[in-house]
């Protein structure tokens, strides 16, 4: 099969999306730059998570779900049939809306990703555990307790952890679903940095409902709208001078 | 008029009394028989002595100086149903595996009805299917004695048995493992045998423990499919393909011949096979009420987070007010897939140091 390379720019090509006889996505096209992070933003039910989980092919759970178009990272065709679905989602890791650790120790959370791809030695495995946490900014909290059970910490705890598992897959794109929706302000402060830490490394595509923060994070935003795509562009354009007067409506908060 | 109110006051209070006893009446029988085998048994194990009884080797209730020793048969006992446990864990705990994601969701139903249909099959049916079906297997096939009577054959029949109960039991717990964690794991690049069994599995071990030690409870009663095919001989085990008799065998057997003194014998057998069957239900219960405990904090969180939910989604709908009706209808049908699934995802976070800590230790 095609192994992932360095390249990781996202495209997709006329993207369609059905649930069942719904029409979720409608004719989508973008190209998300490598390296940097793009917001997907629209009023909830547009259709921007369903798009997100397409990158890392979570919709294949969703009975009914059928999907038409052409979607690439870097030359590597998602759905083709030689790609493996596995390794696919090894490189594009996912952040959930809710945290969602393991009922296992935060060590073993963070462990099973290489775990799962044959990391056995327990030198190599330490040396990811801490790699990771400290990428997630949350070492220095946990380090005294890697045996403590993971679901035993707060909520934006819970969420950086999870955040560390997905880096100790070594992603090369992270897929994140409204991560700090569920989360308090400083939490979700933090995660913001550690977005903008990660940029530099990973490629990064965000969900969220919270429009300062895809001004903040953002390079690059998408706003969706009734499963169409109506604008792309970098975030200061779009929040500064819409093209689309749908988008404006939609940033200023002055809907319809 | 006088009289009226009378008859109707007595009849209530007869109509309480019939009420009450009719609650009380299995706690009455409960009462009922450990009084009996206690009042019958005790007496019988002081005159013996505990370790002649418990710890002897010789059972020969009938002989010129009788013995009655049952340590062979406790032994036997626990033999059969640790090798049935293991057998019937082994089948059951994968049968469950394959109904949780593993076989098409059209028949699962159909699988899950056939196995609730196995534990309405009377045992002495699955003695007699036992004896014509597996014993003579087990003599022609795997034993190397010849003899297909014995430990193998009746493990084999009682594994069989208690299937249903280990399946359905760990089955439920799977179930009630959330979703988020199998996507949370599929997303890390496992596969889905890994995310199973690395984390499914795990998160409901509780459960499954609980169905085990319910399927221990019935493998140690079980009496009539294990007569036919245990072989009877009142020996320590040695090897597998043996002859032995456990407790519940001995009892039914010698229950309709002996007298007096070993009659007695059995009934402090059953004493043995009481206490050992109530250890097991205690402990049972135990896991449970840890369990439901578990699940009604989760409950309770859950409604918590759902409120939360509740506020973000009325903010947008607000937003959706202000969107055309046309473009506001579909958006509300455009919600739910998403929703149901998020719904789905809700996970069940713990406040820090609740009994997690405990439990690590």
């Amino acid at each position: 099969m095609k192994n992932f390379t360095d390249k990781t720019n996202i495209s997709a090509k006329d993207c369609n999306l059905y649930y069942g006889d719904f029409h979720a996505l409608k004719n989508i096209n973008v190209e998300i730059p490598e390296r940097q992070v793009t917001a997907l933003i629209g009023p909830s039910g547009c259709g921007k998570s369903t798009f997100l989980k397409i990158f890392n092919r979570m919709n294949d759970l969703v009975e009914g779900c059928r999907i038409t178009g052409e979607y690439k990272i870097g030359d590597v065709n998602i759905f083709d049939k030689e790609t493996d679905v596995n390794l696919l989602r090894k490189n594009v890791g996912m952040v959930f809306q809710k945290p969602n650790p393991f009922p296992m120790s935060i060590y073993d959370n963070i462990a099973f990703a290489p775990r799962t791809f044959g990391v056995k030695n327990r030198y190599d495995l330490d040396a990811i555990v801490e790699k990771s946490l400290r990428k997630a900014d949350i070492w220095d909290e946990v380090k005294d307790r890697l045996k403590k059970n993971a679901v035993g910490m707060s909520g934006g705890q819970q969420q950086r952890l999870c955040i560390a598992r997905a880096l100790a897959a070594e992603p090369k794109i992270l897929l994140m679903d409204e991560p700090t929706s569920a989360l308090d302000p400083i939490s979700t402060g933090k995660i913001e940095e550690l977005v903008d830490e990660l940029k530099k490394d990973i490629t990064i595509v965000i969900v969220t409902h919270n429009m300062q923060q895809a001004a903040r994070i953002a390079d690059k935003t998408a706003f969706f709208l009734l499963g169409e795509l109506i604008e792309f562009g970098d975030t200061e354009q779009v929040f500064t001078s819409p093209e689309d007067e749908r988008t404006e409506r939609y940033i200023t908060g002055r809907f319809g | 008029m006088k009289n009226i109110h009378k008859f109707i006051n007595v009849r209530e209070k007869v109509m309480r009394g019939v009420f009450l006893f009719s609650a009380v009446f299995s706690i009455l029988a409960l009462a009922t028989i450990t009084v009996f085998l206690f009042a019958n048994g005790i007496p019988f194990i002081a005159k013996t002595g505990v370790g002649k009884f418990l710890a002897g080797m010789k059972w020969a209730p009938l002989a010129d100086q009788p013995s009655f020793g049952i340590f062979p048969m406790i032994v036997a006992s626990l033999y059969v149903t640790a090798l049935s446990v293991i057998f019937g864990i082994g089948v059951g705990l994968l049968t469950a595996v394959a109904l949780y994601k593993f076989v098409p969701k059209k028949i699962v139903a159909p699988i899950r009805q056939v196995i609730n249909l196995l534990a309405g099959i009377p045992s002495v049916i699955f003695g007699m299917f036992g004896m014509t079906v597996i014993v003579p297997f087990v003599r022609d096939y795997i034993a190397p004695t010849g003899v297909g009577y014995g430990i193998f054959s009746a493990s084999i029949v009682l594994g069989i048995m208690i299937l249903p109960t280990i399946v359905s039991v760990s089955s439920d717990a799977l179930n009630s493992v959330p979703e988020s964690y199998y996507e949370g794991a599929l997303a890390l690049g496992a596969t889905k045998e890994q995310t199973t069994f690395k984390v499914m599995l795990p998160a409901a071990k509780s459960g499954v423990f609980a169905g085990v030690v319910l399927a221990i409870g019935r493998a140690i009663g079980e009496t009539m499919a294990v007569i036919m095919v245990i072989g009877g001989s009142p020996e320590l085990p040695e090897s597998v393909f043996q002859s032995v008799r456990t407790l519940t065998a001995n009892i039914a057997m010698g229950a309709m011949e002996l007298t007096t003194d070993a009659r007695a014998a059995l009934i402090a057998c059953g004493v043995v096979l009481f206490v050992f069957t109530l250890l097991l239900n205690v402990s049972f219960s135990f896991l449970k009420r840890d369990k439901t405990e578990k699940s009604a904090k989760k409950e309770k969180q859950k409604t918590a987070a759902t409120a939360e939910e509740q506020v973000e989604f009325s903010q947008e709908e607000s937003l959706q007010k202000t969107l055309n009706p046309l473009q506001a209808a579909t958006l509300q049908e455009d919600t739910t897939p998403e929703n149901k699934r998020r719904q789905r995802n809700t996970p069940d976070p713990q406040p820090y140091r609740t009994e997690k800590e405990g439990e690590e230790q």
